[in-house]
């Protein structure tokens, strides 16, 4: 078979420490459409970011067209007929989408911009590859879809012949789907070669002429589309090759702790992404939300902690009600949160561990009886936590930055579980975080679980929430589509086809999950 | 009172009105142009002063009033290399930089002035020159129109045509596509090969000119010589006139001429008992009563729109 592009043994570590690829080999045949799939984390966008020249790989080479290639810049990649549509658009929005095509490559006459030979340019581009657009329009005002087509349009002026579409479909609803995969067959007729990141399997499968799947920065296989199931496609993603064990109590759940109620949220965008979510956690089980990432989880997550307000329904924790509160009403409701992304929401980086400890009960009159805070009280408790949640550290006064993932999440996971939560909220709580400090926060988890908690854990992860959860909830595109009374009793591929959308279960309304 | 009226509505008092803009509208544009490449000029102010002391000069020791004007604009330009070398090369902030750059400029004159001038206050003992005044033909002998708009200095004229220059610049050619481009999504810009540094350092350079020209404007047009702190404030006030424009060419010429008219004004209401304190004050207020209700309205509209998609059935209803 021709090979187009080559990618061999790339090595990729982040100065972080992440290692995002490790040996990954990747070949595109000329005039196909090649899917990139994996789940979040697993390493295709880093592979596409080497491609399009915005990373440099520590190792490996890239041969494209048969001779070697050196992708210093995106410049090398555009003049070399690489073009990329980021997940991110990059976009003028107060500009034409003629002017946005042309950026760069302005058609002139005289000393000016020929506005006209711009808008002609941007009709016969979109005619030629069934990208309809007005080219007067301004961005600002379009959809989301047309923006997509601006952006491969601007690839293409730019003489793409190799395109890569960063999880396209992501942010379209299904009609754009539709248009899109119509354009996309439209260039590969005319002899574009298409790589496709996604991890929606349905969408590979109509796509797709081959599937590379890529895990935990790895390689794991390459097969035709025509001849793969989704199911065989969902087991190379998932994988099974690091099996936690944990012991995981029985359980006697308790009372209600948190009471979902039809939570709805609309973004900006004005696309529903939360639709009519209820569902309860009980004191001392841990119900667990697969999913592939979003699918709502995180807007769910933000509403439930007080980060965001739902757009309709009721949130009830630990008996309050708590909708549409802000995080500080929630948190004294007794609601801890360990969320998805550390360095955003969990941590200040530039503060020491202590600071980072006791951010939620400064004012607390324990560590502040009068007007200023006891540094010694402070000190006493931060020497407390660091030992008795094994976060390894020269001092309790070191900046929370200078420490690893595994350890930064110990930060948290030790203010909010030493503040004896009645209700846990962990989002990929795991995420980024070695072996041994993840099978740590998972025996914390339980622990508090088991003093009388209730926990609700979210995770991508499916060997992680099936481990630990009690019961089990799937969310795929805003909804909960299937629950599982006692998690011990799904299969790991039952449980991938609701979370990719192939199956649902019908649930009555209202009584979701409860 | 009706003296005051008639005063206001004489073929003087719009001449005038021209004349003080002339300064504002060249600092107006000038932030226009470098805040729409996204690099906020506080440095206005210093750019304008140095071009004015550099005018002022040169002009005495060249005898000539062409190469004053030549080392004000030269100036301008330097004090703006000077603001992009630090803050787009150093990555300093733009904003204390342009603060420092204003604070050597008031300083840096004072001690130059003393140098040259042995005075510290003004630079009257230096004979320089000042930019000649152009009759228009045909357009002098038209009555109101003739008296308004012939007989002033140059830059006046300069003035009225980097207006357009600027527009066209700004909205007609590649390099002003280019330039809003960076200015509003530098990454996308990046990402097609443009270098964001070059636009943003061009875009400096001709607030540097334009600067250059409102000093010159000052010390060889609107009076004959250097005096210390001479530009009071206008290279702010071009800010100002800038963002109330709403970061248009027209608007900004339109919020010039406002501030120009109350410029003017204050000029002449002095001979009322009014204290003039105050009456300097009102065009500010005046400001600062426009661009609340400017804000009040956009963040009503952001809030309704945010409400419309929030609840997208409401829409319908």
């Amino acid at each position: 078979m021709d090979v187009l592009l080559e990618m061999k043994g790339i090595e990729k570590i982040y100065p972080n420490g992440v290692v995002a690829n490790q040996g990954v080999d990747f070949s595109v045949a000329p005039g196909e459409i090649h899917a990139l799939v994996g789940e979040n984390g697993a390493g295709k966008t880093t592979l596409m970011k080497i491609l399009f020249g915005l990373e440099q790989p520590e190792g490996g080479t890239i041969t494209y067209k048969g001779k070697p290639l050196h992708i210093a810049s995106p410049h090398v990649a555009i003049a070399n007929g690489i073009g990329m549509v980021h997940q991110h658009f990059m976009l003028v929005p107060s500009l034409s989408i003629a002017e946005n095509v042309v950026l760069g490559l302005e058609p002139k006459r005289g000393l000016s911009f020929d506005w006209k030979t711009a808008v002609s340019q941007t009709e016969e581009l979109a005619a030629r590859y069934n990208l309809p657009v007005n080219p007067t329009a301004r961005v600002q005002d379009i959809p989301v879809g047309m923006r997509q087509k601006v952006e491969i349009l601007k690839a293409l002026m730019r003489g793409a012949e190799l395109l890569v579409l960063d999880e396209p479909t992501a942010v379209l609803t299904p009609q754009e789907t539709t248009e899109l995969f119509a354009a996309l067959k439209k260039l590969k007729s005319q002899g574009h070669t298409i790589i496709f990141i996604s991890h929606k399997l349905r969408e590979v499968k109509e796509i797709s002429d081959r599937v590379t799947v890529m895990r935990a920065g790895r390689l794991i296989g390459v097969t035709d589309t025509a001849t793969a199931t989704e199911r065989d496609i969902s087991r190379m993603m998932v994988g099974r090759d690091v099996v936690l064990h944990v012991d995981k109590p029985p359980t006697t759940p308790g009372d209600a702790v948190l009471r979902v109620e039809g939570v709805r949220y609309v973004a900006d965008t004005g696309k529903e992404v939360v639709k009519g979510v209820s569902f309860e956690v009980r004191a001392g089980e841990v119900l667990g939300i697969a999913g592939v990432e979003g699918n709502g989880q995180r807007e769910l997550v933000e509403i439930l902690t007080g980060l965001r307000k739902p757009s309709a329904g009721r949130v009830i924790a630990a008996g309050k009600n708590v909708t549409g509160k802000d995080c500080r009403a929630v948190r004294q409701a007794g609601v801890g949160h360990i969320p998805e992304d550390r360095m955003t929401h969990g941590v200040a980086g530039l503060g020491t561990i202590e600071e980072n400890l006791i951010a939620d009960r400064y004012d607390s009159k324990a560590l502040n009886p009068r007007f200023l805070l006891s540094l010694k009280s402070v000190s006493e408790l931060g020497k407390k936590l660091v030992k008795e949640f094994d976060i390894r550290t020269q001092s309790p006064k070191t900046p929370v930055k200078m420490l690893s993932g595994g350890n930064i999440q110990k930060v948290v996971v030790a203010r909010e579980f030493s503040a004896n939560p009645k209700l846990i909220v962990a989002n990929q709580p795991t995420r980024g975080v070695d072996v041994g400090a993840t099978e740590f926060i998972h025996k914390k988890l339980l622990e508090n679980c088991a003093e009388g908690a209730g926990v609700l854990l979210i995770s991508a992860d499916l060997n992680e929430v099936m481990s630990l959860s009690h019961r089990l909830a799937v969310m795929y595109g805003g909804e909960i589509v299937a629950v599982f009374p006692n998690a011990d009793e799904v299969t790991e591929e039952e449980l991938g086809l609701y979370m990719l959308g192939v199956k649902r279960m019908k649930l009555a309304a209202g009584s979701e999950a409860s | 009172m009706s003296e005051m009226l008639q005063a206001i509505f004489s073929t003087s008092f719009a001449y005038s009105v021209l004349r003080v803009t002339t300064p504002l509208l060249f600092a107006a544009l000038g932030g226009l142009v470098s805040d729409l490449a996204g690099v906020i000029n506080i440095g206005l102010e210093g750019m304008m002063l140095a071009g004015a002391f550099a005018g002022v000069v040169v002009s005495a020791f060249t005898h000539s009033a062409f190469l004053g004007l030549v080392a004000a604009v030269a100036s301008g330009v330097l004090m703006a290399l000077i603001l992009g070398y630090f803050s787009l090369k150093l990555k300093t902030d733009i904003i204390l930089a342009g603060i420092a750059l204003n604070l050597f400029a008031s300083g840096g004159t004072v001690f130059l002035l003393y140098l040259v001038a042995h005075d510290k206050g003004v630079s009257t003992s230096l004979a320089s020159k000042v930019l000649p005044q152009v009759t228009i033909p045909i357009l002098d002998k038209i009555p109101v129109l003739g008296p308004i708009f012939s007989g002033h200095n140059v830059l006046v004229y300069v003035a009225m045509i980097a207006a357009v220059v600027v527009w066209y610049y700004l909205y007609r050619t590649p390099a002003g596509l280019r330039l809003r481009a960076v200015g509003e999504n530098p990454n996308a810009a990046d990402s097609v090969g443009i270098s964001v540094h070059r636009v943003q350092f061009t875009a400096l350079i001709i607030s540097g000119i334009l600067s250059g020209f409102g000093g010159a404007h000052l010390s060889m047009g609107y009076v004959s010589w250097f005096a210390r702190d001479m530009t009071a404030g206008r290279g702010f006030i071009g800010l100002a006139a800038e963002a109330l424009g709403g970061r248009t060419p027209v608007g900004t010429v339109l919020a010039s001429v406002f501030f120009g008219i109350a410029d003017a004004l204050s000029n002449y209401l002095q001979s009322l008992s009014i204290p003039s304190e105050f009456i300097q004050a009102v065009p500010y207020a005046l400001t600062v009563i426009a661009l609340a209700v400017y804000a009040r309205q956009q963040t009503r509209k952001r809030a309704r729109l945010a409400k419309l998609s929030q609840n997208p059935e409401k829409k319908a209803a």
